[in-house]
C-alpha cells in the first residue's frame, strides 16, 4: 500500500462539506425536536432561560455558519449586527411600543441592509484581510452606541431596559417558558429556511465560491451578488438573534456587544463545526456552558481553563461536533452490520 | 378527683405554655429562602476575567472578610456563604448569573456586584423578584431611587456628590472663580458634570467652558489649551488616569496654572501624579473618603490596625496598596453590619428596612468621622468626603469631612 492510497482512504471528515452531510437524519431531527419541546415542563425557570439563551446564541452561530460554512469568508464582526438587531427591537418596543413579534422582522430586515451594503466593500477583500475589516466593524459599534445624536434613543451608555413579554391568550406559563417556545419557533423557522437555502440554487452557488472562485464564476456564478448576498442572509439572521437576546436579558448596553461576543461566536463555530448546521447549537452550549465549568474549576484562573479545554476539544476534534456525530455515525454502522 | 383534677390543670398550662413559647419563637424566627438558623447565603457577582479585572480583588477581599466573621462565630450564630461569580463584565453574562444566584443558588440577596452596566442589567429583574441588591459597587447616582427601585442600594459617594463637594469649596474659597471643566464623554463624566451644576445651583454660570473628551482620542492637549483660552481660572479635571495625567503635563507645559482639582478616580500617586511629575503636581486638589493603605500616618490608627491584622491572618495576597482592597474590606463590614441588625427575622424586606436604617455605622477602612447613614428615602450610604491636597509626595487632608448635600 502506497502512501497516496493511505491518504485517500482516509475518513471523510476532512473534506469539504457535501450539502446533505449538513444536516441530520429526519429520525435524529425529530428526537431533538422532541426533547426541546418537552425539556421546560420539567426544570426551574433559570434553566429555562440559559436554554433560551443557548438557542439564540445558537441562531447566531448558524448565521455565521452560512456565511463561513456556506460561502467560505471570515467574519469577526458578528457582534456588530447582533447589537443593532438587539437595539432595533430595544428602541421599538420602548420608544414606539411596538409589539415584541413585530420587531424581529424589522430587525431581519434593517440587519439585511446593513450586512448587503458591509458585504460591498468587503468584496475587495478575503480571508484574513476580510476577518479584519470586520473585526473593525466590531470594535467601533459599542463606541457608535454611545454616540451623542444617537444618545436619546439609544440611551447611550446607561443602555436601555426592554419588557419582557407576558404569555399571550391567557396562556398558563411563566414568561421564561413562553419566550423559550417563542424563540424556538423563531429558531425552528430560520434553521428549516437556512437548511432549504443551502441546498437550493443559492446555496449551490455559495458552496461553489466557497470552494472555488474562480470556477465558480466560469460557470456563471455571479460572485459579487452571491457573497454579499451571504453577508446579508447571515446579518439578518444575526439581527433577529439579537433581538431574541435583547427580549430575553430585558436589556441592551454596548457593553453587551463588544469583540468578546464575536470572538464567542466566531469559536462557537468552530466548535461545532465549521460548515454543519447542527453543529452551531453544540457550539453555543459550548460557549455559554463551559465557561461556568471553568469558573467552577478556578476562580481566578478560569481563562486559563477555558483555554485549555478549548484546546484539548481543538486537538482531539479538529472538526468540532460534525467530527464527533460522524464518528458515531461509523460507529453505529459497524455495530449493524456485526 | 383533686389529683385528676391538678393533672388537667398541669396539662393545659403546659399545653398553654407550649404555644406562647412556641408562637413567641415563631415570631423571633423569619427566613427567606437564603437564610436557616445555621447559614446565611450571600451572591456576588464580579469582573473575575475580562476587561474590568483590576476590580475583582475587591470581590477576594469581600470573600476573605465574610471568612473572618465566620472564623469569629459568625453572624447571630449563623455562617455566611458567600458566592461570588464571574460575568466578565458583560450584562448579558450578569444577568444569567444574577438568575442563577436567586433561582438556583437561593440566596438571600446579591450583595455588591461591581460595575454599571452589568448592575443596570439586573435592577429591574432583582426589582421584580424582589430580592435586595445591596450596596452596588459603582459610583452612578441612578442606584438612589428608593421609589422606583426599592430594594436596589449603592455604597460609594456617587460622582455626583463627589462633584458638589467640589462645588462646594470653590464657592467658599474662590466666590468669583472662573471655572473650566474637562470632561470624559461617557456616563462617568456627564454624571460628574450634572453633579457640579446642582451643586453651583444658582451659580452654574461660574463655568466658562464645559469640554468633552472621547476615550478614544490619544491626546487632550488641545482642550487644555482651549480651557485657558477661555479664561477659566480653576480646572476641574472630570477625567480617567491617563488623561488625567496628560491634562497636569500640558497645563504645565503652556503655564498655566489654575486651582487645579482632579477626579477621586485618579487620585493615584502611582498611577496618574508620579508618571505627570510630582515637581508640577504640587497643589493640585482631590477629594476622598478611604483610608490610604499606603500612607504611613495611618500605621496607629485603630481602624486600619484591624485592617492589616486581617489581611496578615485571612488575606495574605492581597496587595494592601491596592484601593480595591480597602473598599472591599469596608462594603463587607457594611454587610456584615446590616445582617447583624436583622437578628432573627432574616426575610429580605427586613434587610432592605435594616440597610435603609443604618447609623452613623463607621467601617475601619474609611476616613474618621465619615459615618454611613441612610433613611427609607436616602439610599446613598455614604455621602461625606474630605478634600486632599498634594504636597511633596503624598495627598494631605485637609479641612472638615463636607457631606454632599446641598442643604435644600
Amino acid at each position: 500500500m502506497s502512501a497516496a492510497e493511505d491518504v485517500v482512504t482516509e475518513a471523510p471528515a476532512v473534506e469539504a462539506v457535501p450539502k446533505r452531510a449538513m444536516t441530520l437524519g429526519t429520525g435524529t431531527s425529530l428526537l431533538v425536536l422532541a426533547a426541546l419541546l418537552i425539556m421546560p415542563v420539567f426544570v426551574k425557570n433559570f434553566i429555562i432561560f440559559q436554554m433560551t439563551m443557548l438557542l439564540i446564541y445558537g441562531l447566531a452561530v448558524l448565521a455565521l455558519n452560512i456565511l463561513t460554512g456556506g460561502s467560505g469568508q471570515f467574519s469577526l464582526g458578528q457582534s456588530a449586527f447582533y447589537a443593532v438587531g438587539a437595539y432595533t427591537t430595544a428602541v421599538l418596543m420602548e420608544h414606539f411600543n411596538v409589539n415584541y413579534a413585530l420587531t424581529l422582522p424589522i430587525a431581519g430586515v434593517v440587519c439585511f441592509a446593513f450586512g448587503f451594503l458591509f458585504g460591498q466593500p468587503a468584496l475587495r477583500l478575503s480571508g484574513v484581510y476580510l476577518a479584519l475589516a470586520t473585526f473593525a466593524l466590531a470594535t467601533a459599534m459599542p463606541q457608535l452606541l454611545k454616540l451623542n445624536f444617537l444618545e436619546h434613543w439609544t440611551g447611550g451608555v446607561q443602555g436601555l431596559v426592554v419588557t419582557k413579554p407576558d404569555a399571550p391568550f391567557g396562556l398558563p406559563m411563566s414568561q421564561d417558558m413562553w419566550l423559550y417556545y417563542f424563540t424556538l419557533v423563531v429558531v425552528i423557522a430560520i434553521y428549516i429556511f437556512s437548511v432549504n437555502l443551502l441546498r437550493s440554487r443559492s446555496g449551490r452557488a455559495f458552496m461553489a465560491i466557497r470552494d472555488n472562485e474562480i470556477a465558480a464564476s466560469a460557470m456563471g456564478v455571479d460572485v459579487a451578488l452571491y457573497k454579499t448576498l451571504a453577508f446579508g442572509v447571515s446579518a439578518a439572521v444575526t439581527g433577529v438573534a439579537g433581538s431574541l437576546g435583547a427580549i430575553a436579558v430585558q436589556f441592551v448596553a454596548p457593553d453587551s456587544y463588544t469583540i468578546t461576543l464575536a470572538i464567542s461566536l466566531f469559536l462557537g463555530m468552530v466548535v461545532g463545526g465549521v460548515g454543519w448546521l447542527p453543529g452551531s447549537i453544540v457550539g453555543a452550549a459550548f460557549i455559554i456552558f463551559v465557561p461556568n465549568i471553568a469558573e467552577g474549576i478556578s476562580k481566578g484562573l478560569s481563562g486559563a481553563v477555558f483555554g485549555v479545554l478549548l484546546f484539548l476539544v481543538i486537538y482531539l476534534v479538529p472538526h468540532g461536533a460534525r467530527q464527533v456525530a460522524i464518528l458515531g455515525q461509523q460507529f453505529a454502522g459497524k455495530l449493524r452490520k456485526n | 378527683m383533686t389529683a385528676v383534677r391538678f393533672q388537667v390543670a398541669v396539662v393545659l398550662v403546659a399545653v398553654a405554655l407550649c404555644t406562647a413559647m412556641s408562637s413567641a419563637a415563631l415570631a423571633q424566627k423569619k427566613y427567606d429562602s437564603g437564610a436557616s438558623d445555621t447559614e446565611i447565603k450571600i451572591g456576588n457577582i464580579m469582573p473575575y476575567s475580562g476587561p474590568a479585572s483590576a476590580y475583582a480583588a475587591i470581590g477576594k477581599a469581600e470573600e476573605a472578610y465574610f471568612n473572618k466573621v465566620n472564623a469569629e462565630g459568625g453572624i447571630n450564630g449563623r455562617k455566611i456563604k458567600f458566592i461570588s461569580y464571574d460575568d466578565g463584565y458583560s450584562p448579558p453574562k450578569t444577568v444569567e448569573q444574577a438568575r442563577k444566584l436567586v433561582e438556583s443558588d437561593e440566596v438571600l440577596l446579591i450583595f455588591g456586584s461591581l460595575g454599571t452596566s452589568t448592575n443596570g442589567a439586573i435592577r429591574k429583574y432583582m426589582n421584580e423578584k424582589k430580592v435586595p441588591q445591596l450596596f452596588v459597587a459603582s459610583g452612578a447616582s441612578k442606584w438612589n431611587d428608593p421609589e422606583q427601585y426599592p430594594w436596589t442600594m449603592g455604597w460609594q459617594p456617587s460622582y455626583a456628590s463627589e462633584a458638589r463637594i467640589y462645588a462646594k469649596y470653590i464657592m467658599k474659597e474662590k466666590p468669583d472663580a472662573k471655572i473650566g471643566v474637562l470632561y470624559q464623554n461617557d456616563d462617568f463624566g456627564k454624571d460628574y458634570l450634572k453633579g457640579l451644576k446642582d451643586g453651583l445651583g444658582a451659580k452654574a454660570s461660574m463655568i466658562v467652558l464645559a469640554d468633552s473628551y472621547e476615550t478614544s482620542e490619544p491626546a487632550i492637549d488641545e482642550h487644555v489649551v482651549k480651557l485657558k483660552a477661555a479664561g477659566a481660572d480653576v480646572l476641574i479635571s472630570i477625567t480617567t488616569p491617563k488623561f488625567a495625567a496628560q491634562a497636569i503635563k500640558k497645563a504645565a507645559e503652556i503655564n498655566w496654572h489654575p486651582m487645579h482639582i482632579i477626579s477621586n478616580v485618579s487620585a493615584s500617586v502611582g498611577g496618574v501624579i508620579e508618571p505627570a511629575g510630582l515637581e508640577i503636581s504640587q497643589g493640585i486638589l482631590s477629594a476622598t473618603y478611604t483610608k490610604d493603605g499606603s500612607d504611613p500616618q495611618w500605621n496607629t490608627d485603630d481602624g486600619m490596625k484591624k485592617f492589616y491584622n486581617f489581611l496578615t491572618q485571612y488575606d495574605p495576597k492581597a496587595n494592601k496598596l491596592d484601593a480595591a482592597v480597602v473598599f472591599g474590606y469596608a462594603a463587607a463590614q457594611t454587610m456584615a453590619k446590616v445582617l447583624q441588625m436583622c437578628g432573627d427575622d432574616l426575610t429580605r424586606e427586613n434587610v432592605m428596612k435594616q440597610a435603609a436604617h443604618l447609623k452613623d455605622f463607621a467601617p475601619d477602612t474609611l476616613l474618621p468621622g465619615i459615618k454611613i447613614n441612610t433613611a427609607p428615602d436616602n439610599f446613598v450610604p455614604i455621602e461625606q468626603l474630605q478634600m486632599m491636597r498634594f504636597k511633596g509626595k503624598k495627598w494631605e487632608l485637609f479641612g472638615e469631612i463636607i457631606s454632599s448635600e446641598t442643604g435644600h
